[in-house]
This record gives C-alpha cells, sequence and structure tokens, in this order.
C-alpha cells in the first residue's frame, strides 16, 4: 500500500498524536537528569521535582507584600486583559466587517483605511499606547486591540463579500431590505467565520498580552516570566509556559465546539 | 391574452461594447418562454435586464404596462443554477424567508400565529415541490435537484408576476432533469406562471416552451465584434399536440433505465 493511502484509525490517530508529546517529555527528563549528575545545583534544566517545589509556593501560599496567590492572581490578571481585548475586537470586527462587506460604498470609503492599519506592526505603537493611555490596563487592552482588529475586520469583510451573488439577488426578489440581508442573510452566515477569525487570532493576541505585560505591569502570566528571568528560575517560566499553552489551547477547544453546537449548518459536509 | 412584459427597442451597452441590441418583444401572460443561444449571445444579459440588475441604455421594459424599476424586487422570482437557496436554513425557513422578510420590516422574524400560518403555507409548497419529507434539513443535506425544487418553492411563495429560470436544471443529471421538467410544468399550469427560461438544452427548450427565443447578432463585424450586439433572431411560438405532460412510454422506460443506472436522486 502506498503511504498516502495509509490512513490511522481515530483511536490511533490520538496514539500517534500523543507519542510526539511524550518523547518530548521524556527527552527533557534525560536531559535534565544528565545535567542534574553533572552539577547538582543546575537551573537550566529544573526537574519536574523542582518545578513542583518553585509552583507550590506560587499556587498556595499568599504573596508576603501583597497578599495575593501570586500564580492565580496572574492568571485572572492575564486573563481579563485578553477577554476584554478579545471581546472589544470580536464586536468591532462584527460591526465594521458587516458593514465593509455589504455595502460596496462603506468598503470603497473605509476599505483603504482599515488594510493600512493592518500593515502597521502593532508592537510599533506599543510606546504611543503607552504615551497615550498611560501604563495601566487600557494600554495593554489596547495593544491586542489594534493587533488584532484589522485582521478580523478584513476576514470578516472578505467573507461577507464573497457571499454568493446570487444569494443576495434572490433575498432580494424574496422582498428583502438592505437590514434584512444584512440581519437574516449575511450575519448568519459571517457568526461562523468570525469564531474562525478569533480562534486565529488567539495567538497573536497572546503575543501582544505577553508582550505589553513584559514591558509595563505589576502583575500577569507574561510579567511574571520575564521577572523571574532576573533570577534564572525556569523552574517557574516553564511551568507558567506550559499553563499559557494550556489555557490557550483551552480556548480554541472551547470556541470550536461554540461553533460546532451553534451553527449545525457550517459543519455539515454537503452531499 | 394580455401582455405582461413589453420590451420596447432596448439596448444594453458597456461603452464601446454593444451586448443587447434593438430587442422588442411583447411576453404573454401565462407563457413559457424559452431562451436559447450560444454564449456570449446575450441571454444572460436579457434575464439580468427583466431581473433588474441591469437598466437597459436605451428604450424600456415594461411590466404590466409600467416602467420596470431596476431592482430586484418581490414582483419577480428567480431560481440560478446553483446557490439560490441560503445555507444556513432548514427547508421551511429558507421557505418561509420571503413571508418574514415581507411581514415583519424590523425583525424579518414572525412569531406566534403569523409564524404559524406562515409555517403552514409553505409547508404545503414544499409537498407541493416533493420536499414533503424534508422539512428540517439544511440544503447541503439536499441532493442538486432537490436543492433545486427548494428554491423553486421559495420563490413560488412570494407569488412573482414573472419567475425568472437562469439555467436551471444545468447541473443536474438526465433523469432527474426530466422530472424537474415535469414538475415546473405542473407548477406552471396550477399557479398560472409566467415563466422566462434561460437554457442551453434545445430539448428543454421546445420540451417545455410555448414559445422559444434565440438570441444571436444579427450581423458581425469580423474587425469588430463587439459593436454589435444580439437580440431574438428567431422567436417561435409553438403550440403543442399532445398535451406536454403525457408520459410518453418510451421516453418514461429511458428515464426508469437511467434512474436504475444512475441511482443517484431521489426518485420520489
Amino acid at each position: 500500500m502506498r503511504w498516502v493511502n495509509v490512513r490511522p484509525s481515530r483511536r490511533n490517530s490520538v496514539l500517534l498524536g500523543a507519542l510526539p508529546l511524550l518523547l518530548v517529555v521524556v527527552a527533557y527528563l534525560f536531559a535534565s537528569a544528565a545535567r542534574h549528575a553533572a552539577n547538582p545545583s543546575d537551573k537550566i534544566l529544573p526537574t519536574p521535582a523542582a518545578m513542583a517545589t518553585a509552583m507550590h509556593s506560587l499556587l498556595v501560599d499568599a504573596d508576603p507584600l501583597s497578599g495575593r496567590l501570586i500564580f492565580w492572581a496572574d492568571t485572572l490578571a492575564s486573563l481579563e486583559r485578553l477577554g476584554l481585548g478579545l471581546g472589544i475586537c470580536t464586536l468591532s470586527a462584527l460591526l465594521v466587517g458587516m458593514v465593509l462587506g455589504i455595502l460596496p460604498a462603506a468598503r470603497a470609503s473605509f476599505g483603504a483605511l482599515v488594510t493600512t492599519v493592518a500593515v502597521i506592526p502593532p508592537i510599533a505603537l506599543l510606546p504611543v499606547l503607552f504615551i497615550v493611555f498611560g501604563l495601566g490596563e487600557a494600554a495593554k487592552v489596547a495593544l491586542i486591540v489594534i493587533g488584532v482588529t484589522p485582521f478580523m475586520i478584513r476576514d470578516l469583510a472578505d467573507h461577507v463579500a464573497a457571499l454568493p451573488q446570487e444569494q443576495l439577488i434572490k433575498a432580494q426578489t424574496l422582498g428583502a431590505s438592505s437590514w434584512q440581508l444584512a440581519l437574516r442573510v449575511a450575519l448568519p452566515q459571517a457568526l461562523p467565520r468570525l469564531i474562525a477569525g478569533l480562534r486565529l487570532s488567539l495567538g497573536p493576541a497572546w503575543v501582544y498580552l505577553i508582550s505589553a505585560e513584559a514591558i509595563a505591569s505589576d502583575i500577569g502570566l507574561g510579567y511574571r516570566i520575564f521577572l523571574v528571568r532576573r533570577y534564572l528560575s525556569m523552574d517557574i517560566i516553564i511551568p507558567y509556559v506550559a499553563w499559557i499553552s494550556l489555557l490557550a489551547i483551552l480556548m480554541d477547544v472551547a470556541l470550536a465546539q461554540l461553533s460546532r453546537r451553534a451553527f449545525v449548518w457550517a459543519h455539515q459536509t454537503s452531499r | 391574452m394580455s401582455e405582461l412584459l413589453t420590451f420596447e427597442n432596448v439596448w444594453l451597452e458597456y461603452g464601446e461594447k454593444i451586448v443587447l441590441e434593438r430587442v422588442d418583444l411583447g411576453i404573454a401572460e401565462r407563457s413559457f418562454v424559452s431562451i436559447v443561444g450560444p454564449s456570449g449571445a446575450g441571454k444572460s444579459s436579457f434575464l439580468r435586464l427583466v431581473l433588474g440588475q441591469e437598466a437597459p441604455t436605451r428604450g424600456r421594459i415594461l411590466l404590466d404596462g409600467k416602467a420596470l424599476r431596476p431592482e430586484c424586487g418581490p414582483d419577480r422570482g428567480v431560481v440560478f443554477q446553483r446557490y439560490s437557496v441560503f445555507p444556513h436554513l432548514t427547508a421551511l425557513r429558507n421557505v418561509m424567508f420571503g413571508r418574514e422578510c415581507t411581514s415583519a420590516p424590523f425583525t424579518a422574524r414572525l412569531f406566534g400565529a403569523a409564524r404559524r400560518a406562515a409555517a403552514e403555507e409553505a409547508e404545503a409548497m414544499l409537498v407541493e415541490v416533493g420536499l414533503g419529507d424534508a422539512l428540517h434539513v439544511y440544503p447541503a443535506q439536499l441532493s442538486g435537484g432537490m436543492q433545486q425544487r427548494l428554491a423553486i418553492a421559495q420563490a413560488l411563495m412570494a407569488r412573482p408576476r414573472v419567475l425568472l429560470l437562469d439555467e436551471p436544471f444545468g447541473a443536474l443529471d438526465p433523469g432527474i432533469r426530466q422530472d424537474m421538467h415535469r414538475l415546473i410544468l405542473g407548477l406552471w399550469r396550477q399557479h398560472a406562471l409566467t415563466v422566462l427560461m434561460v437554457t442551453h438544452d434545445i430539448t428543454e427548450a421546445f420540451g417545455l416552451g410555448t414559445r422559444v427565443l434565440a438570441f444571436d447578432k444579427r450581423r458581425v463585424d469580423p474587425h469588430a465584434p463587439h459593436r454589435f450586439g444580439a437580440t431574438a433572431v428567431y422567436d417561435l411560438h409553438l403550440t403543442r399536440k399532445a398535451p406536454p405532460d403525457a408520459v410518453d412510454l418510451e421516453s418514461e422506460v429511458l428515464r426508469l433505465t437511467e434512474l436504475v443506472i444512475t441511482n443517484t436522486e431521489d426518485s420520489l
């Protein structure tokens, strides 16, 4: 049988998928053990036991200065910023994307502006945001919004504009007004795409969040990683990075499930 | 029979390029007009004019004696070859769509008794086109022929003055196509429709139509082919000897054989 025709079953796919992950973990354990055999106080590749001890104090012991459980306070702060930023992105992308997609006149007027904003590297604007919004929460949320929204707007506007012309004509021959076209034809077909766009934007959004936290913050997952870097605390950095990855995966899966549940029609393969 | 659609010296030009020229036609109410012609002979442009997607650059088009609005409206129904149903609505909701738009301008949704009435009417229409047992199915799960049935039902709910068909059966298997011919002829008679159908299939054009229009260019300038437009070069009024839906034994046998061979579609 040709290699291209070898298709693993569902159960085997899960096993095959888990295998490389497992290999990475095992490789790390060996490397860590080897380094510790040579130098028991090695900090670069901490053992799982060392990570557990380091994390334990962050997880359950209150910080003597602020009285907070640092790990959970960091997570909450980061998720708040991310949620707020992505919420604003999604709503504005839906609104602007729909208008640009449906109304050719709006596209002609504002399409170029959105494209221009989209090509500005958001990190380059970070100093501007710090100057305008100060070093508080607003600047961090604004960075996520500025970084992600133009992409989501363009994605959604393109999708809505690419709806088959026949559908729009048909709706008009059935008596639909512009508003009804937007509400009943374009909006329902835009929503699954909006969720898909949001899923794709999760990665960049995390990047912007951590960048903003690294530069000016006093709490947050990104802040913590950059803080403990000064002490070479890989035993904290590695669990934090793993936790961030886990959160990102959970969000992605949750959005995929939401789309599947709410928009059954969009996930059916045609016969 | 009264004239429903009138074309008075209609021209359609894009700058230098002339697509249609001197189209002078009267379409009688309750007629079934087939439009044939080679590719690029302006069949689809002609349909777009009637649909209101485009306005004639010269001349005028009258519907019921009044100038046609150059924008699609509920007086004209349409079925395209593809993409004329809404993928995010079930069959029933697809057919209810028109009613919901006309009776609820802001929400485009009906509630309570009005909704039940619309649903009942839509269901009756779906039963009529043979989709009675696919009410709550999304179009993606319907076969090509069933999607076209749905598109027809959807268009008929709005009770259009003219039903425009743009190669509606072009993408279907031959056996299914014959089922669809029977269906559209039945509906045409039942609902006293006026139908304009663009097709590539000459047999279909003569089999269904009471009148066949052939579009082509009368003159061609080889150095500037775009300077002459197409018009209806043949205009044939057909009188049928036999009722069009009388089942011809031979063709019925052929049809069933095809169904068995292709074995794809709903034989209903």
